[in-house]
């Protein structure tokens, strides 16, 4: 089964190293993942994207623990939450496309943010199945380019990581 | 200024700071990287440092010395080579959980990334064989680290800890202060057990009629012997110990069964496979221990304490978890099972398992005219009274001293259990020595092992180490070529030991004792003769019968209870 986790981890130099090469010296899982630093500048917020069995999982979550550099592992599954990405896609925009790349656009509440003669720059955020479905809708031949950053999680309510 | 404070060079720094830690002994090798901090040791006697000839031997000896004392063992190498060559000695500290703070040079941090003289990434080689590691960017950062790293290689479950220090850092100063504690928000282990969990195993372990207790290497690592021992006690279970358990429980007890595993007793191995509670105690569920883990205990529910969380239900589902350290935990079952003088009725399971212990498993030729390699372990066993330190390499002659020599006592028994490193021993034995000059220290090993690492017999005559090397030399990397016979119908493919030295010459060469024994009748004179030689480094060149096989054996793949027997042993039913 597919799990969001979500670290807090020191602001380390080497602490990615140490959290991917535990997930291939292991034989992890990793769909995806992403960091950066938040408000408290000495740490960083991670999340991952895996998937396996409930004992693969806690396996997971128990060696990502046992990691020196990491300070906290929640598993987001265990509790409601929200998942979002952001992707930005490159698309050909001519003539009457242009239209209709704009008509697309609105209907999956992404924005045009760059603009040049033969092509949109879209930006669009939501849970990955939004993002797969906007990709479906535009024709193929339009794509130039898709960036995806990975999944941004957090659990619903009033429940806040502390550590 | 603050006089409190001396402002000094960060190579300054590294010897102060080893100074307030405590550290005694540094087992290391110079070279560009690290001069500013040789130049340190060179001014001060207060930190003796091993001089070794090859920097995979001073990890072994730091690691020995740590496994005899408990205390880390301390590694100084310079950069490239010199930390490449300390890796394979760091992964088996690390397969273990031995702790060991290991010291590497790194090129200046101007010229890091640049591929610059005897540069490597030394966090990145390093990391997934590290507890932890760090790289000092920084002198202010110095002091502070040292003391984090032998804190994080100490506590919890052990392990090395690698810090990398550049050059420039051992240059610059700065004020030094060496921490009085530690305190880290991300690593802070469990130590106390969940009393809830504490007493469903006491609740557990009192419904038991088959019990069995396994316990191994953490008992040692956490020094809870004494606990270990009265807890067995007061339950009358029967025990087996690990291969890197040994010694955690008097071996000459009535209740130890013996070594499980592979090459465990019939009688440990029979009792595990049908016992219905199994307690394990800081053993980690390895593939040599459980063999097949679907015919694993299948009819026991499963106590399983350990300080690791993730060693708990990696290999085996395990009924009640304990996280926590083992020494603590023991003490908390011991009181919770002073609380009721209720004790399981297993009588009948202890005429069980001395049905099986009349098997005798681990019966050899005892008239035979060539020498077997279990007839020299007795004799070490029996002349050295069971206190000696022993460390052994890998292979055949490690399973024989695990079987023969028995260990009534913790740390006495030092060898590459998880990692299987041939070249240990003879470098671990010189750690031991180091530590405790007085105690009789032994190195178990076989003409190929112990080639491995052969060079240290140097460093032993330079800093008089006088072990007692016993070289169960059967011209075949034994264990390799007994597996060739059983699984590969005899195609002894490169386990032939070809051209070997006359180790006898070459010991005296190191100038050391060499002694060639090739009749059996003259094994026990030999080993009294060595013995009696305190000052003397003896290697004791045994040239025993090329055919023997360790037995019990539990084949690759097999379950606990398809154990292959030595040769001529009764067939029995498996009840």
């Amino acid at each position: 089964m597919r799990h969001i986790l979500s670290l807090v981890v020191e602001n380390e130099a080497g602490a990615l190293s140490r959290i991917s090469g535990l997930f291939s010296a292991r034989g992890f899982n990793i769909e995806s993942l992403t960091v950066a630093p938040t408000e408290d500048l000495t740490v960083s917020r991670m999340t991952i994207v895996t998937s396996g069995s409930d004992a693969i999982i806690e396996q997971i979550t128990k060696h990502l623990n046992k990691l020196v550099d990491v300070i906290k592992v929640v598993d987001l599954n265990e509790g409601e939450h929200i998942e979002r990405e952001l992707m930005l896609v490159k698309v050909k925009a001519v003539d009457s496309s242009r239209e209709e790349l704009g008509r697309l656009s609105d209907i999956f509440r992404g924005r045009i943010i760059d603009v040049s003669e033969n092509s949109y720059t879209i930006e669009v955020t939501g849970a990955g199945d939004k993002l797969d479905a906007f990709l479906k809708a535009l024709k193929s031949e339009w794509i130039l380019e898709t960036v995806r950053t990975g999944v941004s999680g957090i659990a619903r309510g009033e429940k806040a990581i502390r550590f | 200024m603050d006089k409190a404070k001396p402002i000094l060079r960060g190579a300054e720094i590294f010897v102060r700071a080893l100074k307030d830690e405590g550290v005694k002994h540094v087992f290391g090798y110079p070279g560009g990287a690290v001069l500013h901090i040789y130049d340190e040791l060179y001014k001060q006697t207060e930190v003796e440092h091993i001089l070794v000839r090859h920097e995979q031997g001073a990890a072994h000896a730091a690691d020995g010395y740590a496994r005899a004392t408990g205390r880390p063992g301390v590694v100084l190498v310079t950069s490239g080579p010199g930390i490449t060559n300390a890796v394979t000695g760091i992964a088996t500290a690390y397969m273990d959980s031995i702790p060991l703070v290991v010291f590497s040079g790194q090129v200046a941090t101007s010229v890091i990334g640049n591929d610059a003289f005897q540069e490597v990434d030394a966090i990145g080689i390093t990391r997934p064989c590290v507890k932890h590691n760090f790289l000092v960017n920084d002198v202010k950062d110095l002091a502070a680290t040292i003391k984090k790293a032998f804190y994080v290689a100490g506590s919890g479950r052990p392990g090395p800890v690698l810090v990398d220090i550049p050059k420039d850092v051992t240059a610059n100063s700065c004020a030094y202060e060496y921490p009085a504690t530690v305190d880290m928000r991300s690593y802070r282990p469990t130590v106390k057990g969940h009393p809830g969990q504490i007493r469903r195993a006491v609740n557990l372990m009192l419904q038991a009629r088959k019990p069995m207790i396994y316990t191994g290497g953490g008992v040692v690592l956490s020094d809870a012997s004494a606990e270990l021992t009265e807890f067995t006690r007061a339950l009358g279970f029967p025990i087996t110990n690990t291969l890197m358990g040994l010694g955690a429980y008097p071996a000459t007890d009535p209740q130890f069964i013996g070594m499980l595993g592979m090459h465990g007793t019939y009688e440990a191995n029979m009792a595990m496979h049908q016992c219905d509670v199994l307690i394990a105690i800081g053993a980690r569920f390895d593939d040599r221990v459980t063999g097949d883990l679907e015919k694993f205990c299948p009819h026991a529910r499963i106590v399983h304490i350990d300080v690791d969380p993730s060693s708990i239900a990696k290999n085996v589902p395990v009924d009640v978890p304990i996280v926590g350290d083992v020494k603590q935990v023991l003490g908390e079952l011991n009181a919770g099972l002073q609380e009721t003088s209720a004790r399981p009725d297993i009588a009948d399971w202890w005429r069980r398992i001395k049905d099986w212990q009349a098997m005798d498993c681990l019966r050899f030729d005892r008239d035979s005219k060539l020498i077997k390699p279990q007839q020299v372990i007795e004799q070490l066993y029996r002349l050295t009274a069971g206190n000696a330190y022993i460390s052994s390499d890998v292979g055949q002659h490690q399973m024989w001293a695990a079987q023969f020599y028995k260990f009534d006592k913790p740390r006495r028994w030092l060898n590459s259990g998880g990692l299987g490193t041939m070249g240990f021993g003879l470098p671990a034995a010189m750690g031991a020595k180091i530590a405790y000059p007085e105690a009789t220290v032994a190195c178990v090993t076989g003409e190929a092992s112990l080639v491995m690492c052969i060079q240290e017999l140097s460093t032993c005559l330079q800093y008089h180490t006088p072990i007692k090397i016993i070289n169960l030399n059967n011209r075949y990397m034994g264990m390799v070529r007994q597996w060739q016979e059983f699984f590969y119908e005899k195609r002894y493919s490169h386990s032939y030991m070809e051209a070997l030295p006359d180790f006898v010459k070459l010991a005296e060469s190191f100038g050391h004792v060499g002694m060639r024994i090739e009749q059996a009748a003259e094994v026990e004179p030999a080993l009294q003769e060595a013995l009696a030689m305190e000052d003397k480094l003896v290697l004791m060149d045994f040239i025993t019968d090329q055919t023997e096989n360790v037995y019990p054996m539990i084949a690759a793949g097999k379950g606990q209870h398809e154990m292959h027997l030595a040769p001529g042993s009764e067939e029995r039913e498996l009840a």
